[in-house]
This record gives C-alpha cells, sequence and structure tokens, in this order.
C-alpha cells in the first residue's frame, strides 16, 4: 500500500504493506537513529513522536501514520545537541544505542512537565531502558537541561 | 597533568547522542541478504532427516543451509587468547542440538518476511534425546552432552566429558582440616546465583560481504575483533589472510560479545551465496540462544576463632555450563582466585571446582565473571560469620582482609603493589552512615531499615596471557593517528587512551585521530575482556607514544644542529633535550625546532624518515582493583518487598583516568549488580524452555528502580600501570548482591542466599524466622 | 511475528464491524503493543483511528472512557483525576513507561482482559460497563466472564457512584507486571474487592465483599480484617508462575486487603 508521512516536516511517500510498523519505514528513509532493541515494547529505544507525542514506533502500524506528523532525533538536532551536550558532559552517553529514543522522550518531557522533581522524572522516562549508566548519570544531565531554559 | 583524572568527554558522545548511523545494522547494504535461524524447539536431539526443498522454493530465498553443507570442524566460540582454554565442542551446525534454541538450519533471503516464511517451511524430523535440565546431577547423569569422538579439550586443565564435566580441580594452601578443628566458630553454608543475562541494548549483529579481492569482510558488533578472524578462519575452514573484521560503534557487550555469537552464520552465507548478508538477533534470540553468566551453586566454609581472625577458607563450586563450553574452564578459577584472597590473613585454604554440561543455554562472559558467584557466596559467609562473633561486619574485614605488600596466597602467589582498601572502607562507612544506621532502625510496626555491607577485588587483564600493542604516527600536519586493538564497546577506551597517548605526548586530545578497530590495519589486541584494557592497553599506548617522543626527539635534535646530531649512527642522550608537545628544545642552547616543522620534514621531505612508534605491554601480573560496597533497605516485613534507598561504593582502581567515565563505569556495574541481587531471575520450563526471553519476562533495573547510588574513589598507585591506574569495568558489578543480603541479614536476622533475592523469598525466610522463635 | 495482508481506516464503528465480521481472520487493532508477539495471520487489520473512539468525557452520573483512548490520557486527564480520588490514573501510572501508555488503548487492554492488568482490578471495582458494538451495554464483570468472541469494545462506562476506592498492588521490580494487585471500593451502601494478577484475571470477591458490606461501619476493625482476609484467601482461586507462588500471592492479597480497607475506611 502507499501512504504518505511528514517525516521530520517532510512529505515522504511510503510502499508499505498492512503488517510494516513505523519503525522500520523510518529507518529504510534514513533515520537510522531509530533502534530497535525488544519485541516487547520495553526498551524505549525506537520513542519517536507522533504528532507530537512520543510513542513506541516499533508497535505503531505504519498504515496508521497515514498524512500524519512523525519526528525522530534526525528531526531534532540542535535540540538533541543541547541535551547531548549535558549528557556527554557527565560521560552518561556511554555505549550510546538507548541514546535516541532517550532523547526524544526527554524533550517531550521538557515541552509537558515544567520543574518536575526527580521523581518526576524518573516516571516520565521509566520507559528508557539503559543497561551502562545505571541512570544516575544520566539524571545529573536531564535535572541541568531542565533547568537551563 | 593535562589529562589524567580529569572528566574528558568521550571523543565519539556527540556523534552517538545526535543519533548518527554509526553501529553494525546503519552500516550494512541495504540489499544485503537477512540470515534467520530455525532453532531446536528441544533441548536434546538428533536431526534424522531435514527437508529444506518447500523452503528453497519460497520467493526471495537465496539458501537453506544445514548441517550437511557445513564444514566438518570443530571449534569454540568463546573469544579468548590462542590457544583458547575453552574446548572446541561445537560446530557452526550440527547433527545434534544440544539446548532449545540451538541453530538448526540457516537461511538467506532478500527480506525478513521471506527469510520467516522459508523457516516454517523447513520440516525437520527429531530424534528427542533425554535432556540434562539439572546441573546438580549432571555429573554422572544416564545423558551425555556431549559424546562425539572429535571433541578437544583438557589441554590447560581435567576433562571428563563422558561424565558431563567440562572441568574439575582443586587446589589448598595450608592444613585446611587443622585449621578448620582448631576453630572456634565455623560458618559452612550453600549459595546460589543465577544465570544472569548481560542485556547490552544492542543485540548481536553482524553483516559480511566479499570485497574486491573476493575477501570476506565481517562487520561485527564485538569485544574481540582479532579472536572472531581467527575463529572465523578455523570454523569455516578459510585462512586468516582472506578475513577482514571491522568493528564499528558498539552498542554495549558486558562480556556477552567476547563470545563470537553472531558472525559464523551471514558469514558463511555470504560464503555460499557471494551476496552481502546480515543477521541481527532479536532480542528473544539474545536472551535464549547466546550466552549468559553461569548459573552457580558455592558452598563455603570459614574457621575462625573467637576474636575473629579466620584461619581457613574453603570454596567449592559448581558451575553449570550449559550446552558448550565456552569460558567455562577459566570462569570458574575467578570464584576462588578472586575471593579467597581477599581474606589473605587466613592459615589455610582449599579452593575444589566441578564445571559441567548440561542441555541449557551456555554460559559465557558477564562481567565479573565468576569473581561475582564467588564473592557473593564468600561475602555473605563472612557476614554471616561476623554476626555468630557478635562483630560489626567492617570490623571482621579490618581483621582479616588483605593488605599493601602482602604475597596473595590464593592469587597465584601475586604480590599486592597497590592497595586502599581500607581507606574504601572508612570512606564508605561514612558515606551510609555506618555508626548510625548499624546494624538496623526500627521505622514502624511493619518497617525496618538495615544496613549491609562486602569488599571485593577483580584483576587488571590476564596475567602472562593478555598482550596489547598499538602504534602511534606524526602524521604530516603535526598531529597523530592512534591505532589501538582495544575495542570500545560505550564503555569510553577510545576516550582513555587518547587521552594516555596525549598525556604522554603532552598535546592536546584533538591532535589525535583515533582510528576503528579494522584487523586489515589495527596492531594485534586480544580485545576488551578481563578489565584489560586501560591497565593493559593503556601500557601498550603509553610505551608507544613514550617511544614517539623519543623519536621526535631524535628527529628534532637532528634538525636543530645536524652537525652535531645528524650522524644517524651515533647515539647520544635525549636528556640534552626537552620536549614541551609543541617543540623540541635543546636545553642548553635554547635553540628549537617545532613539532609541525618535525613533522613535515618526516613525513612530507624528502628525506621520508616517517615517525611511527608501535608500543607493546603483556603484564606478568594482575594487579586487582579492589572496592568495598554498602546498602541500605528499607523492608516491609508484611509482604518481604524492600527497597534498596542508597548504595554507597568506594573504589580503588589506582589512578582514575577519567573522572567520568570511571564513575559511570562504577554506577552501571552497581546497576548491574542490584538487578542480579534483587529480581534479575531466570526460569526454564520443565522441558528445557527459557521463559524469562524477554524484556517483559525478564527484568533489567529500570530507571524508578534505581533509588541511589553513590560513588567515591580512594586512589593507590599501581606502579605497573598507565599513570598508576589499574582496572574497573568489572569489579564494580560484584558488592552489590552481598551487600543487600548482608542489609536484609541484618534488618531483619534472615539469611538470604540465592539470587534473586526476591520479595517472596524474603517472606518465606521472614515466616520461618517467626515459626522457629 | 505476525502478518496482515490489508488494512483498513473505516471512519465510523458500523463500518469497522462490517469489515471486521467480513472475515474470519479480520482483526481489530488497539494500541498494536503486543502484536508483534503474536504469530496471528490476519487478513484485514481494522483501525478504529478514525472512528472518533478517543475520548474521556463525563456527565453529572457517568464517565465514559473511548475504545482507542490511551493509558496516557486516563493517566493525564482531569476527568479521571477528578473522580475516585484519581485511583484509575493512579493504577496505570507505573505501567512501563510514557510512550508506553501513549501507546496502547483502554480498548485493547480491556478487550484483551489480561490476567496481569492493573486497569482491570480497579474498575472492576467501580460500577463499570463495556459498550460493545453488537454484544450492547453489559456489566464489566459479565464480559470479564464471557469467552472471546469478535465485537467491537467502542466505550467503556463507570458510574459515578462515589465510592472511595484504593488500589493496591505488589512487584518485583517496578517496570514490571504487579505479582498481584487488589481494589476496594465502598460506597454509601456497600463495599467491593476485587483481586487481579492471581495471576489470572481480575475477579469479584463476592462473599468478602459481602462479609464487608455488612461490617462496613468496623472496616477498620482488626478482627473484620482478619476475617475478611480468611474469606478472601477461600474464595479467590490464585495459581503459581515464574513471578510468584500461588501461597506468597494468597498471603500478599490479604495484606493488601487490609492495606485497602484502611484507606477507603479514611484511616
Amino acid at each position: 500500500m502507499l501512504i504518505h508521512i511528514y517525516i521530520n516536516e517532510k512529505l515522504t511517500e511510503i510502499q508499505c504493506d498492512a503488517d510494516t510498523m513505523l519503525m522500520e519505514v523510518l529507518r529504510k528513509a534514513g533515520c537510522k537513529s531509530v533502534k530497535c532493541g525488544c519485541e516487547t515494547t520495553n526498551c524505549g529505544l525506537c520513542t519517536v513522536w507522533l504528532e507530537g507525542t512520543p510513542v513506541l514506533s516499533c508497535s505503531v502500524p505504519a498504515a496508521r501514520c497515514d498524512k500524519k506528523h512523525v519526528t525522530t532525533l534526525e528531526g531534532v538536532q540542535e535540540e538533541a545537541e543541547k541535551i547531548g551536550s549535558l549528557l556527554v558532559d557527565e560521560g552518561a552517553d556511554q555505549c550510546g544505542f538507548c541514546s535516541p529514543g532517550l532523547i526524544m522522550n526527554i524533550i517531550a518531557m521538557k515541552k509537558e512537565l515544567t520543574n518536575p522533581d526527580e521523581d518526576q522524572i524518573k516516571h516520565y522516562l521509566a520507559g528508557n531502558l539503559c543497561r551502562c549508566t545505571g541512570y544516575m548519570a544520566q539524571m545529573r544531565a536531564v535535572k541541568k537541561y531542565m533547568e537551563v531554559e | 597533568m593535562r589529562y589524567i583524572s580529569k572528566p574528558v568527554r568521550k571523543v565519539d558522545g556527540m556523534a552517538l547522542v545526535k543519533g548518527k548511523p554509526l553501529y553494525t545494522n546503519d552500516l550494512a547494504p541495504e540489499d544485503c541478504l537477512v540470515v534467520l535461524a530455525l532453532r531446536s524447539p528441544y533441548a536434546y536431539a538428533r536431526i534424522r532427516s531435514i527437508d529444506v526443498s518447500k523452503a528453497l522454493l519460497v520467493k526471495g530465498v537465496e539458501c537453506v543451509l544445514t548441517y550437511k553443507d557445513m564444514p566438518d570442524i570443530r571449534f569454540t566460540k568463546a573469544g579468548q587468547t590462542y590457544p583458547e582454554p575453552s574446548p572446541y565442542d561445537r560446530k557452526i551446525l550440527d547433527e545434534y542440538v544440544r539446548y532449545v534454541g540451538d541453530e538448526v538450519a540457516l537461511v538467506g533471503a532478500v527480506n525478513e518476511k521471506a527469510a520467516r516464511q522459508a523457516l516454517r517451511m523447513i520440516k525437520v524430523d527429531y530424534e528427542v534425546l533425554k535432556p540434562v535440565l539439572d546441573y546438580k546431577t549432571a555429573i554422572d547423569n544416564e545423558s551425555v552432552v556431549h559424546m562425539e569422538k572429535d571433541y578437544i579439550n583438557a589441554r590447560f586443565c581435567n576433562t571428563a566429558p563422558e561424565r558431563n564435566i567440562l572441568t574439575y580441580g582443586e587446589e589448598s594452601n595450608g592444613d585446611v582440616e587443622a585449621e578448620f578443628a582448631a576453630s572456634d566458630l565455623i560458618v559452612e553454608e550453600t549459595y546460589e546465583i543465577q544465570a544472569q543475562e548481560q542485556s547490552m541494548m544492542e543485540t548481536f549483529r553482524t553483516y559480511t560481504y566479499l570485497d574486491h579481492n573476493d575477501r570476506l569482510v565481517c562487520v561485527t558488533s564485538t569485544q574481540v575483533p582479532f579472536h572472531v578472524r581467527r575463529q572465523l578462519s578455523r570454523a569455516l575452514g578459510i585462512p586468516q589472510t582472506r578475513i577482514r573484521v571491522v568493528k564499528p560503534r558498539i552498542g554495549g557487550g558486558f562480556g556477552a560479545k567476547q563470545t563470537v555469537v553472531s558472525e559464523f552464520y551471514p558469514a558463511v552465507v555470504t560464503l555460499k551465496t557471494g551476496r552481502a548478508a546480515k543477521m541481527i538477533y532479536s532480542r528473544q534470540e539474545t536472551f535464549a540462544c547466546s550466552n549468559s553468566r553461569h548459573q552457580m551453586q558455592v558452598h563455603v566454609k570459614v574457621g575462625a576463632n573467637s576474636d575473629g581472625h579466620i584461619r581457613a577458607i574453603e570454596v567449592d563450586a559448581l558451575s553449570n555450563q550449559g550446552a558448550y563450553g565456552e569460558h567455562g574452564t577459566t570462569t570458574i578459577g575467578l570464584v576462588g582466585h578472586k575471593s579467597i584472597p581477599l581474606y589473605n590473613q587466613a592459615e589455610a585454604f582449599r579452593f575444589k571446582w566441578h564445571t559441567v554440561y548440561t542441555n541449557m543455554m551456555p554460559g559465557g562472559a558477564f562481567r565479573g565473571y565468576g569473581a561475582t558467584q564467588g564473592i557473593f557466596a564468600v561475602e555473605s559467609a563472612v557476614n554471616e560469620l561476623a554476626i555468630k562473633l557478635g562483630m560489626d561486619s567492617s570490623l571482621i574485614r579490618e581483621k582479616n582482609m588483605l593488605h599493601f605488600g602482602e604475597i596473595l596466597k590464593a592469587y597465584y602467589n601475586e604480590p599486592l603493589t597497590s592497595c586502599a582498601l581500607d581507606r574504601c572502607i572508612v570512606r564508605g562507612k561514612e558515606m551510609i552512615g555506618w555508626d548510625e544506621k548499624y546494624p538496623m532502625k526500627k521505622i514502624s510496626e511493619t518497617k525496618v531499615r538495615g544496613v549491609g555491607m562486602a569488599i571485593a577485588m577483580q584483576g587488571s587483564g590476564i596475567s602472562n596471557v593478555d598482550v596489547s600493542s598499538a602504534e602511534i604516527k606524526l602524521n604530516d600536519g603535526g598531529y597523530y593517528t592512534l591505532k589501538i586493538g582495544s575495542t570500545d564497546m560505550g564503555t569510553g577506551c577510545d576516550t582513555i587512551l587518547t587521552q594516555i597517548a596525549a598525556e604522554t605526548l603532552l598535546a592536546d586530545m584533538d591532535k589525535f585521530i583515533i582510528a576503528q578497530v579494522d584487523t586489515d590495519v589495527s596492531p594485534y589486541d586480544p580485545g576488551s575482556y578481563a578489565s584489560s584494557t586501560t591497565y593493559v592497553a593503556g601500557m601498550a599506548v603509553f610505551n608507544a607514544a613514550t617511544s614517539l617522543k623519543n623519536k621526535i626527539i631524535y628527529e628534532g635534535a637532528r634538525m636543530i644542529d645536524p652537525d652535531k646530531y645528524g650522524d644517524r649512527e651515533a647515539p647520544f642522550n635525549p636528556k640534552k633535550f626537552f620536549f614541551t608537545g609543541e617543540k623540541v628544545i635543546e636545553v642548553s642552547t635554547g635553540k628549537f625546532v617545532t613539532l609541525d616543522e618535525i613533522a613535515i620534514s618526516c613525513a612530507g621531505g624528502i628525506q621520508g624518515n616517517y615517525l611511527n612508534a608501535t608500543g607493546f605491554y603483556s603484564s606478568p601480573t594482575s594487579p586487582p582493583p579492589l572496592m568495598a560496597g554498602f546498602a541500605e533497605v528499607e523492608l516491609d516485613l508484611e509482604t518481604g518487598k524492600y527497597e534498596l534507598l542508597d548504595f554507597a561504593a568506594v573504589v580503588d582502581c589506582g589512578t582514575v583516568i577519567n573522572a567520568n567515565l570511571a564513575r559511570v563505569q562504577t554506577e552501571g556495574g552497581i546497576a548491574q549488580g542490584i538487578g542480579l541481587a534483587m529480581y534479575e531471575d531466570v526460569h526454564y520450563s520443565e522441558k528445557g524452555k527459557m521463559m524469562t526471553n524477554s524484556f517483559m519476562q525478564y527484568k533489567i533495573p529500570s530507571r524508578v528502580d534505581i533509588s541511589k547510588i553513590r560513588v567515591d574513589f580512594e586512589s593507590s598507585y599501581e606502579p605497573s600501570g598507565p599513570y598508576g591506574a589499574k582496572s574497573i569495568g568489572e569489579i564494580v558489578v560484584n558488592t552489590p548482591a552481598p551487600a543487600i543480603a548482608d542489609a536484609l541479614r541484618n534488618a531483619a536476622g534472615i539469611n538470604m542466599r540465592s539470587l534473586p533475592i526476591t520479595p517472596e523469598k524474603v517472606f518465606m525466610a521472614l515466616q520461618e524466622k517467626n515459626k522457629e522463635s | 511475528m505476525f502478518t496482515a495482508q490489508a488494512y483498513a481506516m473505516p471512519q465510523n464503528v458500523d463500518e469497522a464491524y462490517q469489515i471486521l465480521t467480513a472475515k474470519n481472520t479480520n482483526c481489530i487493532l488497539g494500541g498494536c503493543a503486543w502484536l508483534r508477539l503474536g504469530q496471528r495471520r490476519i487478513h484485514t487489520a481494522v483501525d478504529l483511528s478514525a472512528c472518533g473512539l478517543d475520548f474521556i468525557r463525563e456527565d453529572e452520573a457517568h464517565i465514559e472512557i473511548g475504545a482507542m483512548t490511551s493509558y496516557r490520557k486516563v493517566e493525564t486527564d482531569p476527568i479521571i483525576l477528578g473522580n475516585f480520588s484519581g485511583v484509575l490514573s493512579r493504577a496505570v501510572a507505573p505501567i512501563i513507561g510514557t510512550q508506553f501508555r501513549n501507546t496502547v488503548t483502554v480498548g485493547g487492554s480491556v478487550f484483551s482482559r489480561f490476567g496481569f492488568s492493573d486497569f482491570l482490578t480497579p474498575l472492576l471495582a467501580l460500577e463499570t460497563s463495556v459498550v460493545l458494538h453488537a454484544g450492547g451495554t453489559l456489566p464489566l464483570e459479565t464480559f470479564m466472564n464471557m469467552p472471546y468472541k469478535k465485537d467491537i469494545l467502542e466505550k467503556i462506562v463507570i458510574n459515578k457512584n462515589g465510592a472511595e476506592v484504593s488500589y493496591q498492588m505488589l512487584r518485583n521490580a517496578e517496570a514490571d507486571f504487579p505479582i498481584v494487585n487488589l481494589a476496594a471500593a465502598k460506597t454509601a451502601d456497600t463495599v467491593k474487592v476485587t483481586v487481579g494478577a492471581r495471576s489470572g484475571k481480575a475477579v469479584i470477591a463476592a462473599e468478602t465483599s459481602a462479609y464487608l458490606t455488612e461490617h462496613m461501619d468496623t472496616l477498620d476493625d482488626s478482627a473484620v480484617h482478619q476475617h475478611a482476609a480468611k474469606l478472601l484467601e477461600k474464595e479467590v482461586q490464585f495459581t503459581s508462575n515464574m513471578r510468584a507462588s500461588a501461597v506468597y500471592r494468597a498471603q500478599m492479597a490479604k495484606v493488601l486487603l487490609g492495606r485497602a480497607l484502611k484507606e477507603v475506611s479514611g484511616c
């Protein structure tokens, strides 16, 4: 089937199947920041925004996104640089594989919450697993990011 | 110091956080074949017949391969230095399948859908055999996991595969029986540790293709590129000259990728079809069809005087190897070698071990590598001893632990050349508030809090085995290229090794290009494992940088005064010159030449004396990093549910090379240790199928599970390490489990001896204790 | 991995129902979170996104939640937060993560009647009905005990009965499924207790509820707690799975009951 998705504001024509998931479409369209880490919706690596809301692109049928706006890390590079830089300052980037999904969710959090406390931050980001850092360094960076602006 | 001990940013950090396409699957060609494996539904079976004819008819399928298409060669997947201590007990595909998930056939197809469809079309007739699913009854079981004639092992150890024993042995020092007999108190208990999963975020993945010279290029997410090259060569029966292995950015390893897991299958498909091929393991395959920590049962006996002096320690370990022998003969050694020496004042020790085959997923390498299991057992036993003695668990350590300058009898008689463990304990007690909180506090009718502790050691590289080499060249523009074979898997070794090179060459870090590991051009290195990178590869880089610095000085001298120093045959003392990083200056005259001038003259000039230095390091010792971990828990007595309120850890890793990365290594390792302690659990069905094969069923710590981890460092100076550094990668996983168990013991008087310590186990222990009292 | 041949995005529920029932292997898509876990061979996947089922609304007597409403909306919606002390919001809040809750839908979850559900247990303790396109309006309890039958869940309706509700659960790890959960709802004249994650799906503990209703003025009495706990253990079936044994679940359900009763009786 033929669908059209605004991928990072660019209208993209996509040939896909009824069972194709958004993640696959995005990677094929060159958005390689979108990673797959599990089959069970637990890891958060594939987080993108659908109409501005963070979702798991592994679990959204591509066809459901027809004529919708999808944003990946490739589309928010400037903001990624800001939070990314804070993560790197803490050494919290580590292997980096969970970073794109995490950063998409952090930016979404910033739009949604003002002045959150640690528990609220943890709760918001709970669906982003990381096996390298133990989360402490990420928390230090996120707190700076949430207060910075 | 310019860079040592500073919180230097990772050199690749910004590219990673901006989501650049740098990982294996980001780089694989769009049109490469997708390789999937058909996996055994049985824990143990022989393939009577296998019919692939229908699968081959599926549109888009390029090949379907079975054991009949494979070279008849046995090898090991363990990524270890040759000659490997792991047995050659597997083939790429075999007539026998030995655990649920073992590879039966391979499909290469133009897309995943076609490959999946083909998998469903393969017809296999299995002769189902009786599996060995309980490692405690594996020895002399009626079923034998490996009875093949061409099994190769025993070059380093005792083995008895016909009895399902991969390896066994015993070593001791002193008169153990006499010391136990003379002891006032004995603690003798058995501890159990589960087969924890490494759970790196990037699953196993590889793509392969043939290059312009018909060589097999293997781009893979690995910790051990040079071992991959050697293992592929053996398993595929092609010479190493035909293989090139490239390691891009890696999404975590933790030891899992010290085993060659996904590489063989696309490689064999590429060789058969001539086409590029990739294999991306699903999370389910990564959980159930790769490798994990070795499940173990560790029996510990400790004898002590009533004043708290430990006279003797005995450790008897039984390790579940699973179906294939990767890392089995070596992991088991660390159970005793990294736990018993902590109590170096003991008069005697004995260490006994058995590693047994079963029809379960193979054990492999995972951060801690046997030490984690041994330390949980020995530390728990010592903590139980402290209770029996009525002694503060920090004091029993002060009385018995190892000290600087001692010979460690249970650690290959190595001398302890650096040690700040005493300071780690003092600092850790301060951080957790030990003196106010020990042993417990009642919070309400149903809630209590307790604190607990443990100490740990690990090694820094494998003594007399690990070798590392590094190369640094001075390019024509006055900047350097650093070539290493060590593999950055997110840990930041590219950064740390650059720091060491920049420090030594007095240069800015941005004057360094750090080359991606490529076996065609990188210097040999066994890879990143065994806590070896900062220490062993760090020394290789230090040696290369030192050697290059001298070459720069010699070249500079010749340029400053060709008459005096121009004769290449006539040596002179380089101390006559001072190297600032920017210039070489003759001390007596103040005459100088800049690095840029030297660089262009050497690399681009007609004399063509291009400056390049190689450094090499192999260590006769493996200096142990040391640490103390402290846990505070709050226990709900009604449910057994407990919260880890705080974990404070103090590490002696020698000199901290990178303040940020050492801290994050520690925090991350502790979080993995917390998962091991509290909820990471592995379950198999009665028929041997792993049930915990997803993040839905196997819970690694999430952000909300981790309340507080606090880390500090007490530095010692390790004279054999680069700028005094030891390792940090592995030791950090070892203290949470025994410290958390100790905190529960102190909070409620229960002994939790089986990991993970779930609320249900705690609740049952509380019930048991109430019944007794 | 599931497969689907065709994708339909009907504009209303009637149309959706026609497509759904046109072929045996046609199937409704909810949030799709766990679609990939199964091996379903779907002919036409029917997406309800355009059917106008994404809403939370209230009148004086009811709250209605449309089937395509996400868990995240349930968590953050002022109507949900403003009723029953926000218990439904609190029940779904710990489930996996924000992106997950943005993805999964109330309809997908309720229709599936998962044993481990955090949502169904408090919902069952309230006066909840489900509105099915073909099956009409049914009490949630009836629906819970029905066999799976092709239909479209349009919305759930909750009576505003002014209940004090407590939701209690126990988890091994925080982002895991609950080991066991329990809800208690106390209105002016009844007490209702439900137990879920037993590991089977949520049930009403009828005898326990009846007993507590009789003693609703002394819910803070420990003798009442103890007797209720005994009844609960007797009437509710618990089973073992990887997360916990039946014995532990039963013990914990009793503890959670005590806590829930304390909460609803205002202690």
